[in-house]
């Protein structure tokens, strides 16, 4: 996934964009209705916005209503699907369903807490990095172009090696802390294009602090990207979550799509054709983190009307 | 007369409807005319000067015709436009300053450009130069990169592509808009300069900016709300102005000259109506302050002087 | 122009640098003593071997030195190329492990990166704004970008291995063989390496479609564009022109995927057993051979190191702003 730069910088328009329709007064108003009024329109962004949604409740409701222990033997091992086990069970018995909506759920867990911490790693980094310049920018920089090189899953694998146990948590906030670095360096970008306009100006010049400058003036006005750099976020670390539990690094103590896709290969299911085991939790990372996606394509559509077609 | 238009329509498609941003426009441009046009954004002037070369993919010809040099210009149809763009109408754009693209050198855009049009660039190579050294840039600007050129360097580039192949109509969509009042001067001297020595036939100037095409037009439109209000010589409209939104705009100049033009603009009391629905009648209306029930029709451009047309009642 | 690539090196040694440091320091901060601990993990049951080991880890630790001297001597048998004996083929030295697999990773990664990194941006450029192929293939696009490695190379290896016979389900060649320069040899190579190609090369190509997609319709809105477009200028000829701009990014883009791309090809050869370094950490870690690990973690670092250095030059050459600014800054 070329996350970084799937997400372009929205719209620098120079200037009133040229052509833009014969703009009346009240269009600035209605702006925050218009962009509603496009993302209710934008198939892109309602299709995979229901996807994710679906697989959410699945995930948090799922296994309040399908009760079975994901990781107890429960029945005759390597049934396929139908009848009693809806999605079969594993050669040793498990529940292959249990196991599926206890792992959405961690997948959901690993995403929003290891994407969100990115996030607000990166803004900050980014943030101050832009707005402050000078030898902040320079030592920020730095850290982020040195982190930016170092292939982190590699970092992740020594670390997930050396602890005995693991949990979904610590995942998330390893990965967290480590998928920030081009995050930082979109915003950093994004704050030095704001940092120079004439409201930020004025700010600074009317003595307000830089904290406020930057949650009141900067970041608003990229709340888009900033939202959309989060969803990217998002399904990295959960693609990373899920390369991890399938090298034997997962949760000890927990469920995960990747580690039931480490369990499946791990005992042939490959070659004894227990395909009901290691068809879903791909199925279902695929389709978090596609719909995600896709989601991002819908949303910069809405956000940047000279993309939409018509 | 080099350029006839009549009775022009032109709509935006939005998803809440057709922004009618041009309604039944029809001037005349003569040859080695140089015609300002002038009016608030949302004017139509903008869209007016698209449409007669490029329209974007939002805006719909909805009728009305153009004639250049007595040949209909098939505005709503992109691709039989392209035999006429460049050749007989050309632009310089509003975004002079990132209109060369900045991987290719310049002389390489140039040569790509004439191709598309089947001329060989060795054939006009000889009066590009010249050209160049008119505009006071050295021959190597050629073998450069966008980059290395500085931003005044890149406008004058850009005028002399856009002319490089003596089309009959230019439209300058608001060239100056970007740039210090001195260059502005040097640009609009430039391109009048251009005029005269016959490298474009007439020429269409847009711009928010009355002082400025003062200096060079030799007729002002002055638009509003997607219609014509006034057109006359550019003396006429800046010192006698009979359509009370030209007497507005250019009262709120406090003298010829005086720049900040489009703020003055803004401080005529009231804003320009929707024109997703404009109302009927005369579009000024709401703000001006000679209306009467008469104005609740649509005033037609009257020629109440010699070469001097105004949309009003009053006028 | 050296400046700049001064600047990058200085990046480039600092990562190692870090690298190395962070290799160093993990075992050191776990509880216990690391020697004792990484000897009750290894499972070696043979008591000669406990002892060459530990003889060995605590000459490498160096623990009864001070920290400081741990750190050199870390950093002095590093650069000896010593990375310590493997735990997992204990004796043979983790270096060796390494030299061996690291053939098999590249003869995966290499072909499969600059393919679909071709075959992915010619096609986004065709799909972009020609709305037939952009609603209708493009979301297959963004399902390839969105699957997990492994997953795609489970169900590659399961329907055209397993259920459909016409490729080997595992390993780099046919054990019945000897590796030579034979034909037949040469053929179970390449029967095997397709499967685990293809599985990497449709990830990535999904992942080049669409940001080569993105970014074309993005420079096809930009000023330059409505120029030449203005003056009529061929469709082909601003399509090309964008595709040349928008090439630019994707290959800021291949540097920044790297490390995602070697994780992708690491659980692609687990998934298929195939050799390479992805296999050699499958080992490493279900035999709790730290050495290899560390070893192998190192070796990925500097790789993705050169890698990075290759597109940077690579870069500056191919993009004209660079490089004018590089030289008006030498000059």
């Amino acid at each position: 996934m070329s996350q970084a730069d799937q997400i372009s910088l929205p719209a620098e328009s120079g200037g009133a964009a040229p052509g833009q329709p014969a703009a009346p007064a009240p269009v600035a108003a209605r702006r925050g209705g218009d962009t509603l009024y496009f993302a209710l329109r934008n198939k892109k962004l309602v299709g995979g916005l229901i996807v994710v949604l679906a697989l959410l409740v699945l995930g948090v409701v799922g296994p309040l209503v399908h009760t079975n222990s994901p990781t107890e033997y429960l029945g005759t091992p390597g049934q396929s699907p139908g009848g009693e086990w809806l999605m079969g069970t594993t050669m040793f018995g498990q529940d292959v369903l249990a196991q599926f909506l206890h792992g959405l759920r961690s997948t959901f867990l690993v995403g929003a807490l290891g994407g969100g911490l990115a996030a607000i790693v990166g803004m900050a980094v980014g943030f101050v990095a832009g707005y402050r310049g000078g030898l902040v920018d320079e030592v920020l920089n730095m850290l982020t172009n040195i982190l930016l090189v170092i292939p982190t899953l590699a970092v992740l694998i020594i670390i997930a090696a050396y602890l005995k146990v693991r949990g979904v948590m610590v995942e998330a906030l390893f990965i967290g802390f480590t998928s920030w670095p081009w995050a930082a360096r979109a915003v950093r970008s994004q704050t030095l294009t704001l940092a120079s306009r004439d409201f930020v100006d004025l700010a600074r010049l009317s003595g307000v602090p830089t904290w406020k400058i930057i949650t009141r003036d900067i970041a608003p006005n990229m709340s888009s990207y900033l939202f959309m750099t989060f969803i990217l976020l998002f399904g990295g670390a959960v693609l990373a979550a899920a390369t991890l539990d399938f090298i034997g690094l997962g949760p000890t103590d927990g469920m995960s799509l990747g580690l039931m896709l480490n369990n499946a290969v791990r005992w042939s299911a490959l070659q004894l054709g227990l395909w009901w085991w290691f068809v879903p939790p791909g199925l279902g990372i695929t389709a978090v983190v596609g719909a995600l996606y896709v989601m991002n394509v819908g949303l910069d559509e809405v956000f940047n009307p000279r993309l939409r077609e018509m | 007369m080099a350029l006839r238009v009549s009775d022009l329509t032109v709509h935006y498609r939005t998803l809440r409807g057709a922004v009618k941003a041009l309604d039944g426009v029809t001037f005349e441009v003569g040859d080695g005319e140089i015609l300002g046009l002038a009016g608030e954004s949302g004017s139509g002037k903008s869209t007016l000067g698209k449409s007669l070369i490029r329209m974007d993919g939002r805006m719909r010809h909805v009728g009305g015709t153009v004639e250049l040099d007595g040949k209909e210009l098939p505005i709503g149809d992109d691709g039989a436009m392209n035999r006429f763009r460049y050749k007989e109408v050309s632009l310089i754009p509003q975004y002079a300053m990132s209109a060369l693209n900045p991987t290719r050198k310049i002389g390489k855009m140039v040569a790509d450009l004439l191709d598309s049009h089947g001329v060989r660039y060795k054939s006009v190579e000889e009066e590009l130069g010249r050209r160049l050294d008119l505009v006071e840039l050295p021959a190597e600007v050629l073998g450069k990169y966008p980059i290395e050129l500085s931003g005044g360097m890149k406008q004058r580039m850009v005028m002399v592509i856009s002319t490089l192949l003596d089309p009959s109509l230019l439209i300058a969509d608001e060239v100056t808009s970007a740039l210090d009042v001195s260059t502005q001067k040097a640009v609009a001297t430039t391109l009048a300069g251009f005029r005269n020595r016959g490298f474009v036939k007439s020429m269409i100037f847009i711009t928010h900016d009355i002082s400025l095409t003062h200096q060079i037009a030799d007729t002002i439109m002055v638009m509003y709300a997607g219609k014509l209000a006034e057109k006359a010589p550019a003396d006429t409209v800046v010192r006698a102005p009979r359509h009370p939104y030209t007497k507005a705009l250019i009262n709120s100049l406090p003298e010829v000259g005086v720049q900040y033009a489009e703020r003055k603009l803004a401080g005529i009391p009231g804003s320009p109506p929707s024109l997703l629905n404009p109302p009927a009648g005369c579009r000024f209306r709401d703000r001006c302050p000679l209306a009467f029930d008469k104005c609740g029709e649509q005033p037609p451009a009257v020629e109440v002087a010699p070469g001097h047309l105004v949309a009003c009642c009053k006028a | 122009m050296r400046q700049y690539f001064g600047r990058k090196l200085l990046i480039y040694a600092l990562t190692f640098f870090a690298a190395v440091t962070i290799n160093w320091m993990i075992p050191r901060f776990m509880p216990g003593d690391p020697i004792q601990g990484l000897v009750a993990r290894a499972q070696v049951a043979d008591p000669a071997s406990v002892d060459a080991m530990n003889a060995h880890y605590r000459n490498l630790f160096g623990l009864d030195v001070p920290v400081w001297e741990q750190y050199m001597n870390f950093w002095g048998a590093l650069l000896r190329g010593d990375l310590g004996l493997s735990i997992w083929a204990f004796p043979t030295p983790v270096s060796d492990l390494i030299v061996r697999a690291i053939p098999y990773t590249l003869a995966l990664l290499i072909p499969a990166i600059l393919l679909s990194w071709w075959a992915g941006n010619r096609f986004g450029a065709f799909a972009a704004r020609r709305k037939w192929l952009d609603n209708t293939i493009l979301p297959v696009g963004y399902i390839l970008t969105a699957t997990p490695y492994m997953w795609l190379a489970l169900l590659l290896a399961w329907s055209l291995a397993i259920v459909a016979g016409i490729f080997p389900v595992s390993h780099a060649y046919s054990f019945s063989l000897t590796p030579s320069w034979s034909p037949e040899f040469l053929g179970s190579l390449l029967a095997h390496w397709v499967l685990p190609f293809a599985s990497l090369f449709l990830v990535m190509f999904g992942g080049w479609a669409i940001g080569m997609r993105n970014l074309i319709i993005y420079e096809l809105e930009a000023d330059y564009s409505n120029y030449l477009l203005a003056l009529g200028a061929r469709g082909k000829l601003v399509r090309d022109y964008a595709f040349r701009n928008a090439v630019l990014p994707q290959i800021t883009g291949l540097a920044l995927q790297l490390g995602t791309i070697v994780a992708g090809a690491l659980v692609t050869e687990i998934v298929f057993s195939y050799p390479g370094i992805g296999y050699l950490i499958l080992q490493a870690i279900n035999s709790q051979d730290f050495f290899l690990l560390q070893g192998v973690f190192l070796f990925i670092v500097l790789g993705v190191l050169i890698a990075n250095f290759i597109i940077d030059a690579v870069y500056t050459l191919v993009d004209p702003r660079t490089r004018v600014r590089l030289q008006g800054a030498g000059a």
